[in-house]
């Protein structure tokens, strides 16, 4: 399997480019699965920072479009397995509002592979490794999260941006949110009037 | 809020060289200093050992003398020690809340290779946790009542253990079992290892005691249906199914059982090796002493005539109209004793079980030598009269094995040697031993293998290939007999030995339905199916879900010594909490603010608690702290942002997004954003 057959620590010399994923995590579930990844020594790649939430269905999609505002190239929401939610059935209405966030950030002109769902049982930490190191791969492979412009712009900005470019786009202009001919972190810091 | 008053100190942790062998604690305590000293960080250190004693005094003496109100400690998951730093803030007089503990070890030393990334990586999780915790907020946990009465799920001695053992301190105790009788799988056994001591001398009476025992509530035939609440609080619904007689009249004459003339296999305490009635108590030294009918065999109910157990009946005690009820119990603690199924054999075709006749199982076994079994402990052949000459006992079968379960069964190698043993003493056959290691660490385990090599059982190291009653031509003279096919690895040699008789020893399962036991008490289940312990060394019979213990098998393959030291260790945890008469809850709970609180009722039907109300007068919602478990789905989904999660507010993650996103991969400092 391509995922896990990948060197946990790609260097950056080979790529040029090293995500930043943000996962948040279930406290009773992946956050478990993360735990036990650690304790059995399993390896993954360092590009993924976690935050621990009581359960996915606290997951505000504004921590999502935070994350993508403050730079991450990429975020994975992680949950109990459908029917196995510590709260019943709050996993359920996190995939709810999962499916729409996709729709909105594609909106945005982020791709939507930059937003992943993975389920993962206390007893996964296998799982939740090599998903891990899957959805790293994938955002490596997508580069940089561009917002139309380049990374480094303020979040509205880049809304806006997203925004325009995804009009343009409708417009037969290309695609939203990549510019291929400047790679965005070569683009110098500048902010639209 | 965060006030800008935050005085933080941060606190890196080696753990010997767990962390630092990875992570340049140093480099990223002298960074904690400088970088996040805008945040509010006044001094950052880091120490080979956090959670030992001089770690946690570096924390109250800062707190004490730099005048600190907020701690953040990089070191182990939350899981671990969470409690013990909030601790050191309690004992220096820092609200506990006030501390958060971020992972770099399981989420950073121990699942990265690179170094540099690591480092990067968790300078960036301080830098959540130093962000995060400027929102923090002293908070007071929660205290809830502790209900005296607690529920055992399962009446094998693991769950009569515990019962008893509670029961003994003077609290009332709800035993459920599915079966119509306590005992569970010891019930069934004739010896156990290594004492060889009379399985059902030493367990009828444990079983006699919790069924006439003053604070033990029986509920046999039984299953649980539903369970609400949490700890301190649950409110548990039990199935008791229709026995068909009416149990305040049964006498436990047996006469029903006599006078029955529908006999079908007895699939569950005989192993299938036996039959039953259909009006039946599973065996003599049943508790109660009260008998099931069977409905589904029942000539009665199928055909509507019979009627011969009601009326030899001498106290009117069947009653063909109940159905089954629902027993609502009140309940502060559960512990799940569900106990184990065996490997179905037949799985592993070329075992033959099931096929060829001589092949047994363990269970089977285990009833054939048991002197009230249905050979009447004769070992014999299937024919019920031939004893065999040789005899193979098959370890391992279905355990450690990568195409059925990877785990080691550990009951398995002194089981076998048990049977060897019973074997010898009961016939003169030839007993060999198929084996792949002998696992023999209890107490006295390795000199009864001693003994039992002694008696002379041929042991042969070797995963058995086949059994098989297809004979080579040179193998003519054994016709009739089962032929194992085995590599000695010892000898070298591929072997084929001619036997009578084949034991397997199979492994044990969790029970088919434990994911809908973890799914019903709200607990995880490893992949195999077997509960997840809060923490496997360290906190064995807890689980993740306050208030819900587990003991015996239930947690994965053990003996009886263990079961029975769960089901003692299981009552304690309880004990304690119920002498205490309430116990301290996170107080994660989520709140609304009825200024800001629209009433549009969009949080209204998330809740699976139902702690959230209405107030039509008011038109505002209010959640009940109570009923309320924290999960924060409600505020997440407030438009107005009129509910908050306490310990998990929108400004404490925002805030650790924030902090966790200031470094890049490489750990190079973000690019400010432009004003």
């Amino acid at each position: 399997m391509s995922a896990t057959a990948t060197s946990t620590t790609a260097p950056a010399a080979a790529t040029g480019f090293e995500p930043v994923i943000l996962g948040f995590t279930c406290n009773w579930c992946s956050y478990r699965a993360s735990d036990l990844a650690g304790t059995a020594r399993m390896k993954y790649p360092p590009n993924i920072r976690l935050v621990r939430l009581m359960c996915s269905g606290r997951l505000d999609p504004a921590f999502v479009l935070t994350a993508f505002a403050n730079g991450a190239d990429g975020v994975m929401v992680s949950g109990c397995w459908p029917g196995e939610c510590h709260y019943i059935e709050q996993n359920i209405k996190a995939l709810r509002r999962f499916l729409l966030l996709r729709r909105v950030v594609e909106s945005m002109g982020i791709e939507p592979r930059r937003l992943q769902l993975v389920w993962a049982s206390a007893a996964e930490g296998q799982r939740f490794a090599t998903e891990i190191t899957r959805i790293v791969e994938e955002v490596r492979e997508l580069g940089p999260l561009g917002w139309g412009r380049g990374a480094e712009q303020a979040p509205e900005v880049a809304v806006e941006a997203a925004v325009a470019a995804a009009e343009a786009a409708e417009s037969g202009e290309g695609a939203p949110a990549a510019s291929p001919e400047a790679p965005p972190e070569a683009q110098p810091a500048e902010v639209p009037a | 809020m965060s006030t800008g008053q935050e005085r933080i100190g941060v606190y890196i942790c080696h753990c010997g060289s767990n962390i630092a062998g990875i992570v340049d604690v140093a480099e990223v305590s002298r960074w904690a200093g400088e970088a996040l000293a805008s945040q509010g960080v006044v001094i950052s250190r880091d120490d080979k050992f956090m959670c030992a004693s001089s770690g946690q005094e570096l924390i109250e003496k800062d707190i004490a003398e730099l005048g600190l109100n907020r701690v953040v400690v990089a070191a182990c998951s939350p899981h671990m020690h969470e409690k013990t730093f909030r601790g050191a803030c309690a004992r220096a007089g820092l609200n506990p809340y006030l501390c958060e503990l971020v992972s770099i070890r399981e989420h950073v030393s121990w699942v990265h290779t690179d170094k540099a990334a690591a480092t990067a990586k968790a300078k960036a999780v301080v830098a959540g946790g130093v962000f995060r915790v400027k929102e923090h907020a002293p908070l007071e946990p929660l205290r809830v009542p502790i209900h005296p009465a607690t529920l055992v799920v399962g009446g094998g001695i693991a769950g009569i253990s515990t019962a008893l053992e509670i029961a003994d301190a003077g609290f009332p105790v709800h035993l459920v079992e599915r079966q119509p009788s306590i005992g569970g799988h010891m019930a069934q056994f004739d010896k156990t290892f290594p004492t060889l001591d009379c399985s059902a001398c030493i367990l009828t009476p444990k079983m006699v005691e919790a069924g006439t025992h003053k604070n033990i509530t029986l509920h046999t035939w039984s299953e649980v249906t539903d369970v609400k609440g949490y700890v301190g609080n649950f409110t548990v619904t039990i199935k008791e199914k229709a026995r068909y007689i009416i149990y305040d009249l049964c006498t436990g004459c047996g006469i029903c059982q006599e006078k029955c003339p529908a006999k079908v296999q007895d699939l569950e305490f005989e192993a299938g090796l036996g039959y039953r009635k259909v009006a039946y108590m599973p065996f003599p030294q049943a508790v109660p002493k009260v008998p099931v009918i069977d409905r589904d065999n029942c000539t009665y109910f199928s055909k509507g005539t019979c009627k011969a157990c009601e009326k030899f009946c001498p106290t009117n005690a069947i009653d063909f109209t109940q159905e089954d009820k629902e027993v609502v119990v009140e309940v502060g603690n559960i512990v799940l004793a569900t106990g184990f199924e065996l490997f179905d054999a037949r799985r592993i075709e070329q075992y033959g079980y099931g096929r060829l006749p001589n092949v047994f199982t363990s269970l089977e076994f285990e009833r054939m030598s048991n002197a009230a079994g249905p050979t009447s402990g004769h070992i014999v052949l299937r024919d019920g009269v031939t004893e065999p000459k040789a005899v193979g006992i098959v370890h391992c079968v279905g355990s450690r094995d990568r195409n059925y379960n990877n785990y080691c069964s550990a009951i398995c190698c002194m089981q076998s040697l048990k049977f060897a043993h019973l074997v010898k003493e009961h016939t003169d056959a030839t007993v060999y031993n198929f084996y792949i290691d002998i696992r023999a660490a209890g107490k006295a385990f390795d000199e009864f293998y001693q003994r039992v090599l002694e008696e002379g059982t041929v042991f042969v190291r070797g995963r058995v290939a086949e059994v098989t009653d297809a004979l080579r031509p040179d193998e003519a003279d054994q016709a009739g007999r089962i032929i194992v096919q085995v590599e000695d690895t010892l000898a070298g040699q591929q072997r084929r030995i001619p036997l009578d008789m084949v034991i397997l020893s199979a492994g044990l399962e969790p029970p088919a339905d434990a994911k809908e036991t973890g799914r019903l008490f709200g607990i995880s289940c490893s992949s195999d199916g077997w509960v997840i312990e809060r923490h496997p060394k360290l906190d064995p019979v807890a689980t993740m879900t306050d208030g819900v213990f587990a003991a015996g098998c239930a947690l994965g393959p053990r003996d009886i010594p263990s079961s029975v030291t769960n089901g003692a260790a299981a009552a304690a945890r309880i004990l304690g909490r119920i002498q205490q008469k309430e116990m301290a809850l996170e107080p994660v709970r989520a709140t609304v603010d009825e200024a800001r609180c629209s009433g549009c009722r969009i949080c209204n039907d998330l809740c699976p608690y139902n702690a959230i109300i209405f107030h039509e007068d008011r038109m505002v919602t209010e959640v009940n702290p109570a009923l309320c478990q924290g999960c924060g789905t409600c505020v997440a989904a407030c438009p107005a942002g009129a509910i908050s999660g306490t310990g998990f507010s929108d400004a404490q993650i925002l805030s650790q997004i924030e902090g966790l996103l200031m470094l890049t991969a490489s750990g190079e400092p973000r690019k400010a954003v432009p004003a």
